[in-house]
């Protein structure tokens, strides 16, 4: 660099602060991202494909639990006339002719239950989490001007984008959407026979999530590219914050495992459409016996799963890596054991392939295979304990501030550590015997992995919007959001735990015809109110989102949280194209010199100070 | 209206929210940022104490609250044996679990509240890791997830355990189908007879169960509806299968629950240790049992009088998934010997005689008439004069050439005439009434011709076996249909003397 020819003040100055990559040497600024279509639509800019991924998300989001609130009705009020919602879901209300109650059907509660699952998991806290911040910070906090490919990079939302269309587009069919449980087990899901949302509903439900994976593919292969090879001049991996590391990780299980699912999902189509018998074998259904023979419901389960389990991770890993950073710039210090928390990333990234079979206590498998699945299974616990240790000894002896993506962090851990420790109970097989199926499983996956992701997801939101939109959320809005709805959030998912406990099974339309299970009205009552109150809070989040937008308060300082990272250092709050206007910035240090030697915070790109021993 | 009320409610709270959110923005940037976000601070620290105590509290208190709905804890005892167990480590893992719960929840909250930032410019600790610290919180949790595997492991495999040869169990046979269980109970033989599905006739043979195996003749047969009757202290091992799609045998009170699938046959064993009459006896002892059991009814029995078992389906199975309930009864042994005398096998009432012998192919007729399938077994237990039929041998159409997979079964004509050496057989032909009966006579000769020639040819005494063609003339079946004529060709292997 010592050779470079100076041709312009502003180089001389970019010189001096940064790292030329020779980001100016080609013209550019005239023709990028000129035209409306090319900055809003097609972008190739990882941060406008952020919040692509981001709107998406929040639209799906709303959608999704809109239907989740429409079965809690008919769970907590089944008497109740839902005649009022007839104008919105058409024949699915069946109305009563003489007395004028309309009744939720039961078909389309089962597509109702079906799409809420896989719309949270995968268009929501898939696409919505991993595919926004992933974009919008990998680029930003590694110091790289965009995506390893900008383009692969927008067919990635693309692809994403007319995935959700065909969802979408199912939803309105005539014989209903996929109606036979997220984990779309066959038979069920391969034969119209056994249920009308077999047909075309999962024709439809099939091709959007081959779709998806096409887009995860895409999204992954370039994060983890941008990961490795376009980290800026001093930025070690051991200097990355653990936000990256997470992305990272995540990115790499994706990779692996929706390969997998897509296989499984090929196979399910031949036998739906080609005669084929992968997964099916002695079926006597519609009047008929079928010809299919020698097929194994049980591999497909194993090949769900074998996406499934590493799946539910790639919903959290990103959430932990907000909640770290977030947690240790709002303590004002250092998160607590870096290296460790790193290492437990890879470890649960590691464990989380050989555990699949946990989902399949209760299946068929030979039991003596369980024995192997429990003990991986138990062992997540370790390194998933470390983290949440390490995140309270953040806090221990810091300057806790408290704001609303601070209070969203702690939220996840609370929420972490209680749908956690409910999973060393279903880990252990023979605990499992009851419990599989139950309540108990819906409130353990959706504190921890649905309550808490959507937590490390608000944490990033509030925490990054000035970057995103150069404005502040409302913190009031902000903090009200976050107390009724984790106070909400408990009301809804913790009585669960007794429900399952008394054995109430999951996915029942009703509980009327059985006496074990019918005894819990006011509970189910409980349970609705309190879903109908926390689903208001997400309104009032969406409201305070797209309200800030153009209204909210605006960021007067480039780095608003006094945060070390990279993705502050940019010229402008809202960085431009190629991120930094003059030269990269230089990493001198790690991420996380939060009061070291007394000093409040030291930025990456702080040269080492005279005698300072350095962390990383 | 009450939906319009609510929907109402929401909006206006969004309003004002909104309003709120508005004012503290504008309030704060009077009272200057950092006033504002100290006493911010202060506030939701505060708050986050009020909620984690509210939380701690009512966490526990409600668990007290549920412990008589739960089982395991109030009158809703485990009534099996294995479900003892599990409680016993679920209760194992909840202590662990628990303390960690309490602790790690008080920890985030209070550090968060004490550490809060109260603009003092108070210096914070620069630790940036502590190995000690993080072996102790790595080891530790090592330590007991070890000690609940081994524990978790130990029951899971007793629990898993087939019954053995030469046990004492009762098996009985549940079948789920969209939407309901059948269930097979093993007649007086306690063995369950085969079924296939491609034998199923829907009102006659629901199951497709195999009328020619002699197992099946005693079976009773519970379409739905019925109560299921178990006898308490016994070992009861349920066969789990699946005529449409995945479904799932699930007992709550018992713990019991498997899948039910479709092509793969599983299973669970357990034994029930309370009957329901003890059952709602524990019951009658708490007041939440003795509140009518519909509350809209003044006649209605007290919950501990209509307390009943059930099974139900536990796996998404479609549209009727929650609707599959089947009623049970455990007894003690000698109501349950009562209670199954009572039964009436479903051959005797639903086929023998009620459906024409011959018409399918898992009706073959009068099944002790007809002769048994030639193996070990039978020709084990086979006198003079008994005839088996040799289902495996077959000839190219309209010759007498053996075709090459019929090696199988006549080697094992071979191998029983050398095990017995005092064994003399006759083989004869018979075909059906189709072509011309001089022809179909000759034919039916030659082809136990081959089969005789086949044996002599291992070195066989020629003495010991003899063969004869009848044509067409000893038809066992009905020729007017496909299924009876099917019958009627075939090859029989008679013992002259053993």
């Amino acid at each position: 660099m010592e050779n470079v020819v100076l041709k312009s003040p502003k180089e001389l100055v970019a010189k001096e602060t940064g790292w030329n990559d020779g980001f100016h040497d080609h013209h550019h600024g005239d023709k990028y991202q000129s035209g409306f279509i090319s900055t809003y639509i097609f972008s190739t800019d990882h941060k406008m494909i952020s919040k692509q991924f981001l709107v998406t998300g929040i639209i799906w989001a709303v959608i999704g639990s809109a239907m989740s609130v429409i079965f809690r009705m008919q769970l907590g009020f089944p008497e109740a006339s839902m005649t009022w919602i007839k104008p919105l879901l058409g024949k699915w209300i069946v109305v009563n002719a003489e007395s004028g109650v309309g009744k939720l059907d039961p078909e389309f509660y089962y597509a109702l239950v079906t799409m809420h699952g896989t719309i949270m998991v995968f268009f929501v806290l898939t696409a919505g989490l991993s595919g926004t911040f992933s974009n919008l910070l990998i680029p930003l906090q590694v110091g790289a001007r965009d995506m390893a490919s900008g383009f692969m990079n927008m067919l990635s939302y693309w692809f994403f984008f007319f995935s959700s269309i065909l969802m979408f587009y199912s939803l309105f069919l005539s014989t209903g959407p996929f109606a036979g449980g997220w984990t779309a087990y066959p038979p069920l899901s391969a034969l119209p026979q056994a249920s009308e949302g077999s047909g075309a509903g999962m024709t439809l439900w099939i091709s959007s999530l081959v779709m998806f994976v096409v887009s995860i593919l895409l999204g992954g292969i370039n994060y983890i590219t941008t990961v490795l090879n376009l980290r800026t001049k001093g930025m070690t991996m051991w200097r990355m914050p653990l936000t990256i590391w997470a992305f990272f990780v995540t990115a790499i299980l994706g990779l692996l495992s929706f390969p997998v699912l897509a296989s499984a999902f090929f196979l399910l189509t031949f036998d739906r459409s080609l005669g084929t018998s992968f997964f099916l074998s002695d079926i006597f259904i519609g009047g008929k016996a079928l010809d299919h023979v020698g097929g194994s419901p049980i591999l497909y389960q194993h090949l769900f799963w074998f996406l499934g389990h590493p799946e539910v991770y790639i919903v959290i890993l990103p959430a932990m890596g907000i909640v770290s950073e977030v947690l240790s710039v709002h303590s004002r210090k250092p998160v607590f054991g870096y290296r460790a928390m790193v290492y437990s990333i890879l470890a649960i990234g590691f464990l989380s392939f050989i555990v699949w079979a946990h989902h399949m206590f209760q299946s068929g498998v030979n039991p003596f295979i369980s024995n192997f699945f429990v003990v991986f299974t138990l062992i997540i616990a370790v390194p998933s304990a470390v983290k949440v240790f390490n995140w309270i000894a953040t806090i221990y002896g810091g300057n806790f501030r408290f704001t609303s993506a601070s209070l969203f962090s702690l939220g996840f851990v609370s929420m972490f550590i209680s749908g956690g420790l409910t999973g060393i109970f279903l880990g252990n097989s023979a605990i499992d015997i009851p419990n599989h199926d139950t309540y108990f499983v819906v409130a353990h996956f959706h504190i921890v992995m649905g309550v808490a992701a959507f937590f490390g997801m608000f944490a990033g939101i509030y925490n990054w919007y000035p970057k995103m939109y150069g404005r502040f959320m409302n913190e009031s809005l902000g903090k009200l959001h976050f107390w009724g709805t984790i106070i909400g959030a408990y009301a809804i998912f913790w009585p669960m735990h007794y429900l399952g406990l008394a054995g109430v099974p999951r996915r029942y339309y009703s509980f009327d015809s059985f006496q074990a299970f019918r005894q819990f009205s006011a509970t189910n009552e409980f349970i609705t109110v309190a879903t109908i109150i926390v689903f208001s809070l997400q309104i009032l989040f969406v409201v305070n989102f797209f309200w800030s937008i153009w209204k909210g308060k605006k960021v007067e300082d480039l780095n608003p949280w006094q945060s070390n990272t990279l993705e502050w250092t940019t010229e402008t709050i809202v960085p431009g194209h190629g991120n930094w206007e003059k030269n990269l910035p230089i990493v001198h240090r790690w991420s996380y010199d939060y009061g070291k030697d007394g000093v409040e915070y030291q930025m990456q790109t702080e040269p080492a100070r005279e005698g300072e021993v350095m962390e990383h | 209206m009450t939906a319009f009320f609510v929907v109402a409610c929401i909006i206006l709270f969004l309003i004002v929210a909104v309003q709120v959110g508005k004012i503290t923005e504008v309030y704060a940037r009077i009272r200057g940022e950092q006033v504002a976000q100290t006493s911010s601070n202060n506030f939701n620290a505060i708050f986050g104490l009020l909620f984690l105590v509210g939380f701690l509290v009512l966490s526990i208190g409600s668990a007290l609250y549920y412990k008589n709905y739960m089982l395991g804890y109030g009158p809703l005892h485990h009534a099996s044996k294995h479900g003892k167990s599990i409680q016993t480590l679920f209760n194992t893992t909840l202590f662990f679990t628990g303390i960690v719960f309490v602790l790690t929840q008080i920890a985030l909250f209070w550090y968060a509240y004490k550490y809060r930032d109260t603009n003092s410019k108070r210096k914070v600790l620069y630790i940036p890791h502590d190995n000690r610290l993080e072996v102790i919180w790595t080891v530790i949790p090592s330590i007991v997830m070890c000690g609940l595997v081994v524990g978790g492991l130990w029951v899971w495999n007793d629990v898993m355990t087939d019954t053995k040869e030469g046990e004492d169990y009762l098996e009985i046979e549940a079948t789920g189908y969209q939407f309901a269980w059948a269930i097979r109970y093993p007649g007086a033989d306690n063995a369950i007879g085969t079924k296939y599905f491609k034998n199923i006739v829907p009102g006659v043979n629901d199951l497709g169960v195999d009328f020619n195996d002699p197992k099946s003749q005693d079976d009773i047969l519970m379409l739905a509806g019925e109560e299921l009757v178990l006898p308490k202290g016994k070992k009861v091992r349920v066969r789990i299968t699946s005529r449409d799609v995945i479904h799932n045998f699930y007992l709550p009170h018992f713990s019991v629950k498997m899948d039910a699938i479709p092509g793969l046959p599983t299973f669970f064993v357990f034994t029930p240790t309370m009957t329901t009459e003890e059952y709602r006896q524990e019951l009658r002892k708490y007041p939440e049992y003795n509140v009518p059991e519909d509350p809209t009814d003044p006649n209605s029995p007290k919950k501990w009088e209509a307390f009943n078992y059930e099974l139900a389906c536990s796996k998404l199975c479609g549209v009727g998934h929650f609707s599959m309930r089947r009623q049970i009864r455990v007894v003690e042994q000698d109501e349950y010997n009562k209670w199954a005398a009572g039964l009436k096998p479903f051959f005797t009432e639903n086929i023998k005689g009620k459906v024409e012998p011959g018409k399918y192919s898992w009706y073959k007729g009068e099944v002790a008439a007809a002769p048994k399938e030639f193996n070990s077994q039978a020709l084990e237990s086979a006198k003079e004069g008994d005839v088996l039929e040799l289902n495996h041998i077959n000839f190219a159409t309209g010759s007498a050439n053996l075709t090459p997979e019929s090696v199988t079964e006549l080697s094992l004509i071979v191998d029983a005439l050398n095990k017995y050496p005092t064994l003399n057989v006759e083989v004869s032909g018979h075909t059906d009434n189709v072509g011309e009966a001089a022809k179909n006579k000759s034919l039916s000769e030659a082809r136990a011709k081959a089969v005789e020639d086949y044996v002599e040819k291992k070195g066989i005494d020629t003495k010991r076996i003899s063969s004869v063609g009848f044509g067409d003339s000893k038809p066992i079946a009905d020729n007017g249909s496909d299924v009876g004529r099917q019958l009627n060709r075939r090859t029989e292997f008679k013992i002259l003397s053993k």
